[in-house]
């Protein structure tokens, strides 16, 4: 290419005109490199569960049998039953988030359940993440809910049942985004 | 004005007007004219292929660094704000907050998955990216927890730094965000974005269409460089002026959706706690925010006579307008000259002169942004929001300065 054409593309994109030499218009058209991702590729990668269940893979789990999994995966790190130490407390603290040391728990905080199978599937244990199985996630999930008294000792977690879990704090947080008109 | 202003302001002109006085210590072993420094009889060292800090800088370094207990990566270095001057953060000095570590990504490896709301699902490699229209841009990048020694009920005592120095800024070039989305086709109805990370965290936050579509990046550069590992390599979302955590490092996926997914870390994680035990969510831009630097806890003032006064404003928001500057406590305020240039959602850099009198005072800056928000006092900021908020903390800082010179942090 010559001095000369580089000049007429650089023209070209100034004033958003074609000058025949296979140049684009503006500057926000890419070059369209995107591959098409398959159906597999995009199932393989996608892990996030919305509040609404979307995302929650088959599978089952109940809370006897998320204790068996969480003290051979979770306890050393989260204490017996979730009472927390050396990290973070997972069970209790409800009616204190007023108060002047609130404790901030699965149970006391946490406005949606499917986070927490979303969080444990994506991040958890800290030093293995994503080796649990899917029923083993349902399992920790019904255990934790269970310790923190949101769901009865039997319930059993599913792609069907979880979403339907109501989190007691849900109602207390208020969304600021987008801000309201002043 | 009252008087005590109109002296301040007097005095600041003045200074201005005089220039700088001349001076200085001289340091024991000095070499002072007429001899001849060593560095001038043999020829120094060769070039380097990459350069580092002078040797006698080694002590500016990222401070601070805690993880949770068991793990290395779970944590956040700060910035060593009262080290640094002008507004750019050298890379290697720009904070750090992780979840779960920095990742080594090979980016003839690493892949970006769009999908979801959109006509066709994408998949990108880094050489494709590099490709493609970029867009440079100076913005700060701050934690939503920087500040947050400041809730608590006693001074923490600890250097401007380590209370503010979870904000940096820097040069960041890459994709506009809305490039790729148009490629993709972009649903009508779709409002989201989840961003997910390729960490070990798969640290994951969903953003607003809006955001996407207008100042969003895929940043790849940070100061005319490839991104640091710490920083997002080989690529990473970029969101002007919003919480630091919903800049996701390390991009992997983005996935376009009709409503909020609530992962974790914009649930229980960044959200608001108030006084009254409700909590705010999706509490995305920065406040209007400043601090001085110079002096700050930590110096001593040499003595009497004339210091200078610096420090960075910035808002997520919009542009700094204006900084006022007070040296006793609030009472009285002078609008301190701010450094250009004055960039939207980026550091901005005030200097005042002052001419320190020996007797005992308190250091306040407050800044304004062509919003017109105002930074609050810190008393008037934790009666609003309580002692438990954690985050987007914005109250002024203030420093004492005892007769003797020593500057410390203090509630004033």
């Amino acid at each position: 290419m010559s001095t000369r054409d580089l000049a007429a593309l650089a023209l070209a994109l100034v004033v958003g005109g074609c000058a025949g030499a296979g140049v684009t218009a503006g500057t926000t058209e890419g070059p369209n490199l995107g591959r098409e991702a398959t159906p597999a590729q995009v199932a393989g990668w996608d892990i996030s569960v919305g509040p609404d269940g979307a995302g929650l893979p088959p599978g089952k789990g109940t809370p006897s049998a998320g204790a068996l999994v969480y003290e051979q995966k979770c306890q050393a790190c989260h204490g017996a039953r979730g009472a927390g130490q050396p990290n973070d407390r997972l069970v209790g603290g409800q009616g204190t988030l007023a108060s002047k040391a609130p404790v901030k728990t699965i149970g006391s905080y946490w406005p949606y359940a499917t986070t927490v199978f979303d969080y444990v599937r994506r991040a958890m244990p800290y030093m293995q993440p994503q080796t649990l199985s899917n029923d083993e996630v349902y399992a920790l999930t019904a255990y934790l809910l269970n310790l923190n008294g949101i769901i009865g000792d039997s319930d059993e977690m599913s792609a069907q049942t979880l979403p339907k879990v109501t989190m007691p704090n849900q109602s207390n947080f208020i969304v600021v985004y987008p801000p309201r008109a002043k | 004005m009252n008087e005590s202003k109109r002296r301040f302001l007097r005095r600041s002109v003045g200074v201005l007007a005089s220039g700088l006085a001349a001076g200085g210590v001289r340091s024991a072993g000095a070499v002072e004219p007429p001899e001849i420094p060593p560095s001038m009889k043999i020829p120094g060292a060769g070039m380097g292929e990459y350069g580092s800090p002078a040797k006698y800088e080694s002590k500016v370094t990222r401070t601070l660094i805690r993880s949770q207990p068991g793990t290395t990566g779970s944590g956040a270095s700060r910035t060593p704000l009262e080290s640094l001057e002008g507004t750019i953060t050298p890379s290697g000095l720009h904070f750090e907050r992780h979840h779960s570590g920095v990742p080594d990504i090979d980016p003839a490896q690493h892949r970006l998955l769009v999908h979801g709301m959109v006509k066709r699902p994408l998949v990108f490699g880094v050489d494709a990216l590099l490709r493609y229209p970029m867009v440079s841009r100076i913005h700060f990048l701050e934690c939503s927890g920087n500040s947050q020694l400041l809730y608590q009920p006693t001074p923490p005592n600890v250097t401007a730094g380590q209370t503010h120095g979870l904000v940096s800024c820097s040069e960041w070039t890459g994709v506009p965000l809305r490039v790729l989305l148009e490629e993709a086709g972009v649903d009508r109805s779709a409002r989201w974005i989840l961003a997910e990370g390729a960490d070990a965290a798969a640290m994951s936050r969903s953003i607003p269409m809006a955001k996407a579509m207008d100042d969003a990046i895929l940043a790849l550069f940070q100061n005319g460089e490839r991104l640091r590992p710490e920083n997002g390599y080989p690529v990473r979302l970029f969101l002007p002026g919003w919480e630091g955590n919903m800049s996701v490092k390390w991009l992997r996926r983005l996935k376009v959706v009709s409503a909020p997914v609530m992962t974790k870390d914009e649930t229980s994680r960044y959200t608001d706690l108030q006084g009254d035990g409700k909590s705010l969510m999706f509490t995305y831009p920065m406040e209007v925010k400043s601090v001085i630097t110079r002096p700050s806890h930590g110096m001593t003032l040499p003595g009497p006579g004339l210091h200078q006064i610096s420090g960075i404003a910035w808002s997520g928001n919009g542009t700094i307008k204006k900084v006022d500057v007070s040296t006793d406590g609030g009472r009285t305020w002078a609008a301190a000259p701010l450094v250009a240039p004055v960039l939207p959602r980026a550091l901005t850099r005030f200097r005042l002169p002052w001419r320190w009198d020996g007797a005992a005072a308190v250091l306040k800056s407050r800044a304004t942004d062509d919003t017109g928000a105002v930074q609050p006092e810190r008393d008037r900021f934790v009666a609003e929001h309580g002692n438990n908020a954690i985050f987007h903390f914005n109250g002024i800082q203030a420093w004492s300065v005892a007769a003797g010179g020593e500057v410390k942090h203090v509630y004033a």
